[in-house]
């Protein structure tokens, strides 16, 4: 099931949606965090997903290594919601293939 | 509300602590003995937790060439080298590390924490790429906040992931600077520095260890990591400080860059603070000279290491991967460690209580260092109280094991 569930990822990778990206952080959430989480573009990753620092780098390194970029740190501040990381993903996945 | 008002969450958590009886980053010695003793609470106390590597802070040569210093060139120089110009003693001490180093070029900071902020900040700049071990010291990344680079964090003692970031930059204009550290402050983990300096030569980067806690601990002569995994050349720039093993304040960098002294006149954390006072100048310069002259002290220090490490470790303590000066004890809850630490205080023993988020993993660490100025029978003390209060906490391997067969 994991890897089906893997290989649909695969998939939705080469639609630049932020739906797709949103459906793809959730899951690395979920990889990360080990239980399924509802999010939405306004969820706060630590507020809502009740993850302290050390676990945003965690999950932070998994969304670099899923989509093989580097957030830089004065990014990763920026970032407070579901909305903002998928945002910062797009940027820097579109800065990427430019 | 107060405009500090926005702390309000770490003064909560701070203040629980301090309901639970003790304020760890308040501690106040009646009085300080020696390298390894003071008096706390009115009671004599092992301090076991001070980085006093070398045990220099009253070696007698050092304290007589303070006062030499401050009687014949006065307590202070009132301001920075720019404007209140250079006293023989901060070139006499720059040349002195230069040639310790085998290096061209040395600089000197008031304090360590001033080093990798000037350094950081004026190597790299905007459109550079700057890549930290994600456990890197506080200076380190605050230095990284200071210039303009772009700040890229990987994973802590991991050259491939390392390797995977500097590969994604590949194309991508500007220089890109590596930085470690040769002993990681909290576990007491040294960086795999062989590896990095593969992949710095394989990537073109530039690399800057941060020897604070590695310099006259490690390497033959106590040069630091660099000279222990026998990679020095690949070595762009060290970075250290004269707080620990050279037992005063103060901070260095050291490297054949060529242009190296044009950092004097851009490198702001050096322009715009006072200069070192001639007595810590002068008693550096002597640590300097013991250092070198002394490799007992080292023997020493890496002895009582092993004992000690060993020692903890035998009682079923989760200590770091190696036995370096900086030993960390890893306690399962906040709560244990609270009790423990001040368990540890009120039987006469010095060391550090770190929390997250100071720490590397969510667990908290009674983090101690040992010196060379420790005696076997220190350590040994030292290792009886961990015992005891293990005991009475019942977290030794021994309770734990009765525990398990009784029930």
């Amino acid at each position: 099931m994991r890897e089906n569930h893997q290989l649909a990822l695969v998939e939705t990778r080469t639609d630049p949606g932020s739906r797709l990206v949103r459906d793809e952080v959730a899951a690395v959430f979920e990889q990360v965090l080990g239980h399924p989480v509802q999010i939405t573009d306004d969820t706060d990753i630590v507020e809502d997903l009740g993850m302290d620092s050390l676990g945003v780098m965690n999950f932070v390194m998994a969304i670099e290594d899923f989509y093989d970029i580097s957030i830089p740190l004065d990014r990763i501040a920026q970032v407070q919601t579901v909305g903002d990381l998928v945002h910062a993903v797009e940027e820097l996945r579109g800065g990427a293939s430019a | 509300m107060t405009i500090l008002a926005k702390h309000g969450a770490y003064k909560v958590a701070y203040d629980a602590l301090r309901e639970q009886g003790v304020d760890p980053l308040n501690v106040r010695f009646d009085s300080v003995l020696s390298p390894t003793e003071g008096i706390l609470n009115g009671r004599r106390t092992i301090l076991i937790g001070t980085h006093n590597y070398l045990g220099l802070t009253f070696d007698p040569d050092c304290i007589e060439k303070a006062v030499e210093a401050t009687r014949s060139q006065g307590t202070g120089t009132t301001g920075s080298r720019v404007a209140n110009g250079n006293y023989d003693g901060h070139l006499r001490l720059e040349k002195a590390l230069a040639e310790f180093y085998g290096r061209d070029h040395a600089m000197v900071f008031s304090t360590g924490y001033q080093a990798n902020l000037g350094v950081l900040s004026t190597l790299v700049g905007r459109g550079d790429h700057l890549l930290l071990d994600a456990d890197s010291h506080a200076s380190i990344y605050d230095g990284s906040r200071l210039g303009h680079a772009e700040v890229i964090r990987f994973r802590h003692n991991n050259p491939d992931d390392l390797y995977k970031r500097l590969r994604r930059l590949a194309g991508a204009p500007g220089d890109r600077l590596i930085v470690v550290e040769g002993i990681y402050s909290m576990m007491g983990d040294t960086a795999p520095l062989k590896e990095i300096a593969a992949v710095k030569r394989e990537t073109g980067a530039y690399l800057l260890v941060d020897e604070a806690h590695s310099l006259g601990v490690l390497g033959d002569t106590g040069r630091g990591l660099a000279e222990a995994a026998g990679v020095e050349q690949d070595v762009d720039f060290i970075v250290g400080t004269f707080s620990k093993s050279l037992g005063s304040v103060g901070g260095f960098c050291v490297s054949n860059s060529p242009d190296f002294d044009v950092m004097r006149i851009v490198c702001r954390p050096y322009m715009f603070t006072a200069s070192l006072p001639p007595s810590v100048i002068a008693s550096t310069l002597q640590a300097l000279v013991k250092l070198r002259s002394e490799p007992s002290l080292r023997v020493d220090l890496m002895r009582n290491a092993r004992r000690f490490y060993d020692g903890l470790a035998a009682m079923g303590f989760q200590t770091g991967p190696e036995a370096n000066p900086i030993i960390a004890v890893t306690m399962p809850d906040q709560q244990t460690a609270v009790t423990f630490w001040k368990m540890l205080m009120e039987s006469g023993l010095y060391l550090n209580l770190a929390l997250p988020p100071a720490t590397p993993t969510n667990a908290p660490l009674l983090r101690t260092s040992v010196s060379a100025a420790h005696t076997v029978q220190q350590i040994d003390t030292a290792l009886a109280i961990f015992a005891d209060v293990g005991r009475r906490l019942g977290m030794l391997t021994a309770d734990r094991r009765r525990a398990g067969a009784s029930s």
